[in-house]
């Protein structure tokens, strides 16, 4: 029985450090891998390249935390960055609107897809997943239909005849290709968010309010929370987040690419799972995302220096969001046999 | 007399530290329809749920027709013939087949053949409701067509298929309109004519002199008596419940009654509860006693605006309500600690002080941003105040035990500084020392001007708390006892459903 027992208690406080320190063991792990097989990668050089190319999935990824704070998900992030990416380029490229229209208009397309995905959900109760997914086809479907399936270009040519009027102006791309202080802006514009997402969610009123309408429905119902309100929002800001990824992915490319958030869903998604085990917060949270979107940077920025093929990365991509979903399931259901 | 079919001797069973049965025993013949009795925690369940194979006894042998079985699980009890009709029918039925799928559901899933022929299925399915006299039901149609009187019958039916020869009706008419009952009754004749044995549990001690033959009544986990129906009154049944009741010694208030604190006329939810009127005065302790589904429950959220009311009004110091939300019956100064602790009235993973300033984070924030410390010196009161045995308010709330998660239920309302509390079942699960906890804390809101509406099935520790007692049954106030005139052998009578002459 007692070895048993102890054999028990070794599997436990196993998976707990896994469950506390997996993912910094893994990044600790793969940086030094990495490393030993190349001098180009543990260079400042090499980690503002990588802090660069996560800034956008991290965006992303802070719009899903909040969903599943309040214990619901958002798989339409990724096409709404797709419609924001292009309505952003066409509102300069076809229509030569200023700056301030470009950045705001957007942003109220994510904010319209937020409430449509908040309408289905808590309105008329599609569970979140469903919901979601179908957003998810009819966002794609509206940005292709929107752009003709062409990416928007500088005084590209429109399919009306002639050519696009307008650029994308130097001040737009600086958004996503110039650098302050030594780092280019879109880390400082990710730093930004994952600071304003990390004190929202841990040090204001909202934040709480977030946790405990995802924690327990009931309870905060009965608390006197509108649990129905609280979820409308986390999907607007989801939307808002993943519309303001598209617009930082537009000056970032210099054009409308279309199609350019379906494959950084996964990627966002991970991301926000290998959070939940960041030091065993066990839930979701900003400082974690932005950890997560670092753990998948680093290892897919490490393989493309030892030159896997690019049609490889999936693979990783999907390894990793299937061990940190074990990680956290193996220790949520262990935490539940507890309480049950 | 006649041998017993199934007979149930010496049964012992234990849960952790906590006896549940103790040489409980029960015996049934052929064609009778017996009825079981006990207040909450007698034991009742416990033995059934033994009987239909879902716990194993610790000691004490089960015969049937003379012959020790072993019901390890539900399926073995039901190959002895063995069937429970449970209060909730929904758990059983599968809504998308037909009737007569869902009829001869242990059938089909027993049958070897690989194809199923439907003809044949609903021809069974349509004798076995005749042979009950419930024809009128559609064989073909889906399940969740049905009402929840005729889902019921369904699951008579597939009993009576796979050849019953005990039926277990837990609380069957507890959902039931008194025209289905009555059908139901009819039904439960058939079966006794068939020659099935019929267990009936019910709170209701009308139906159980109108349906049974015989009475056992258990208490503490043992068999108190055993009556012939006939020869049987509601007093004698109910004294056998209760026992020598001990009276646990009862505080008295010293202190006048403020104002009328609330004024309930007429209030109505279109659903359970029906026309029901009272008021609470400051200071008052008001005990709402009722069997479970009496209402109690429905009566507390509909209060509390989690369910609207149809018809009625409820005034609060006067004002009149309406409350739509929660978050109104709260900033009008109510305050709820709901029946279902860990379900609707904690964040069992969050930590004490996580949980004690959640009703009211403007007042634990400056602006916008959270005032950890503030947080945690609240905490740190409730946790004396209250006696709460832990010693980290960061602690998460499930490593407490059931009373102390109770005081942090009721603790986390103390920031708001409520007018009126509603309490429904707060000992429910709680050891005794949290409870003398619980009740001086209800006797302390009180004393400085509160309202409290003790809602419980428990009548002696209403009794020993509330200056005054309401009595509900079905959905109704049906009595008022004041403090000096209530007994617990008054109070069950009124429970259920009786009168004095």
């Amino acid at each position: 029985m007692q070895a048993v027992g102890k054999k028990n208690k070794i599997k436990e406080s196993g998976i707990q450090f896994l469950f506390k320190y997996g993912a910094i063991a893994l990044l600790i792990i793969i940086i030094l891998y990495f490393s030993s097989i190349s001098e180009a990668f543990l260079t400042y050089a090499n980690f503002t390249d990588i802090l660069r190319s996560i800034s956008i999935v991290t965006l992303l990824a802070l719009g899903v935390t909040f969903t599943l704070v309040v214990g619901g998900f958002d798989l339409s992030v990724g096409s709404t960055m797709s419609l924001s990416t292009v309505v952003t380029a066409s509102l300069m490229v076809w229509y030569e609107m200023p700056l301030w229209l470009v950045i705001i208009l957007p942003i109220l397309v994510g904010i319209i897809v937020g409430v449509l995905n908040s309408f289905l959900i808590v309105v008329l109760g599609i569970p979140d997943l469903l919901a979601t997914l179908s957003m998810m086809y009819i966002v794609a479907g509206f940005h292709r239909t929107y752009t003709e399936g062409y990416s928007i270009y500088n005084n590209m040519p429109l399919t009306a005849g002639g050519t696009a009027p307008g650029q994308l102006s130097e001040a737009f791309l600086w958004i996503g290709q110039g650098r302050m202080l030594g780092l280019p802006v879109p880390v400082w514009i990710m730093l930004g968010m994952v600071l304003i997402a990390y004190v929202v969610l841990h040090h204001t009123r909202w934040g709480r309010v977030l946790y405990m309408t995802g924690g327990n429905a009931e309870a905060a119902t009965l608390s006197g929370v509108n649990t129905r309100k609280v979820k409308f929002a986390a999907y607007v800001i989801s939307g808002v987040f993943a519309s303001m990824a598209g617009i930082l992915f537009t000056a970032r490319v210099g054009s409308g690419q279309i199609d350019a958030g379906a494959p950084m869903l996964m990627e966002a998604v991970a991301a926000v799972f290998v959070g939940y085990s960041v030091l065993g917060a066990g839930k979701p949270n900003a400082i974690g995302t932005f950890f997560g979107a670092a753990v998948i940077g680093i290892l897919l920025n490490g393989l493309t220096i030892l030159n896997l093929p690019y049609y490889a990365f999936d693979i990783i991509k999907g390894l990793v969001l299937v061990s940190a979903l074990a990680v956290t399931y193996v220790y949520a259901k262990k935490r539940f046999s507890q309480t049950g | 007399m006649v041998s017993p079919f199934l007979s149930m001797n010496a049964i012992q069973k234990s849960f952790g530290h906590v006896k549940a049965l103790e040489g409980a025993q029960f015996q049934l013949v052929k064609g009778e329809v017996h009825a079981l009795l006990g207040v909450n925690g007698a034991g009742k369940s416990t033995l059934i749920k033994i009987l239909s194979g879902v716990y194993e006894q610790d000691a004490g042998d089960i015969l049937i027709d003379g012959q020790s079985v072993r019901l390890r699980s539900p399926k073995a009890a039901k190959e002895h013939g063995i069937y429970c009709v449970y209060q909730e029918v929904d758990t059983a039925i599968v809504p998308e087949l037909s009737v007569a799928e869902n009829i001869m559901l242990d059938t089909i899933a027993t049958a070897k053949n690989v194809f199923l022929s439907m003809p044949k299925l609903y021809e069974e399915a349509r004798n076995t409701l005749k042979q009950l006299q419930v024809e009128n039901i559609q064989v073909q149609q889906p399940a969740y067509k049905l009402t929840l009187a005729e889902k019921q019958l369904v699951l008579i039916a597939r009993a009576l298929v796979s050849s019953a020869k005990i039926i277990i009706f837990d609380e069957p008419t507890a959902p039931l309109s008194i025209h289905e009952s009555d059908k139901l009754f009819s039904v439960i004749q058939k079966l006794k004519m068939q020659g099935v044995g019929c267990i009936f549990i019910s709170h209701r001690l009308p139906e159980v002199f109108e349906i049974s033959d015989r009475i056992t009544v258990m208490r503490d986990g043992t068999l108190v008596d055993v009556f012939q129906t006939a020869d049987a009154t509601a007093e004698e049944i109910i004294e056998a419940m209760l026992g020598t009741s001990f009276h646990q010694e009862q505080h008295t208030r010293n202190y006048p009654l403020g104002e009328t604190l609330l004024d309930v006329k007429e209030l109505s939810d279109g659903n359970k509860l029906n026309n029901l009127s009272f008021t609470v005065s400051e200071g008052e302790i008001v005990g709402i006693v009722g069997l479970v589904g009496a209402g109690k429950t429905e009566l507390a959220k509909t209060l509390f605006g989690l369910v609207s009311l149809t018809k009625g009004s409820v005034k609060l110091s006067g004002k009149e309500l309406r409350v739509k939300h929660p978050g109104d019956a709260i900033n009008a100064g109510m305050a709820l600690i709901p029946e279902e602790r860990r379900k609707e009235g904690l964040f069992v993973h969050e930590s004490l002080q996580t949980n004690a300033s959640f009703p009211n984070l403007r007042k634990f924030s400056n602006l916008l941003f959270m005032n950890k410390s503030a947080e945690k010196s609240f905490a740190k009161d409730i946790i004396k105040r209250l006696q709460i045995k832990t010693d980290n308010t960061e602690t998460p709330l499930v490593h407490l035990s059931g009373g102390n998660q109770q005081k942090v239920v009721i603790g986390k309302w103390i920031s708001r500084d409520s007018i009126l509390y509603l309490f429904d079942e707060p000992t429910k699960g709680v050891d005794i020392g949290a409870k003398a906890d619980i009740f001086r804390l209800i006797r302390e809101l009180a004393e400085s001007g509160k309202g409290c509406l003790y809602f419980s099935s428990e009548i002696q520790e209403a009794i020993n708390i509330s200056d005054r007692i309401l009595v509900m049954y079905n959905g109704q106030i049906v009595k008022e006892f004041s403090r000096g005139d209530a007994t617990q052998e008054r109070i069950l009578l009124y429970a259920s459903g009786g009168k004095e002459e």
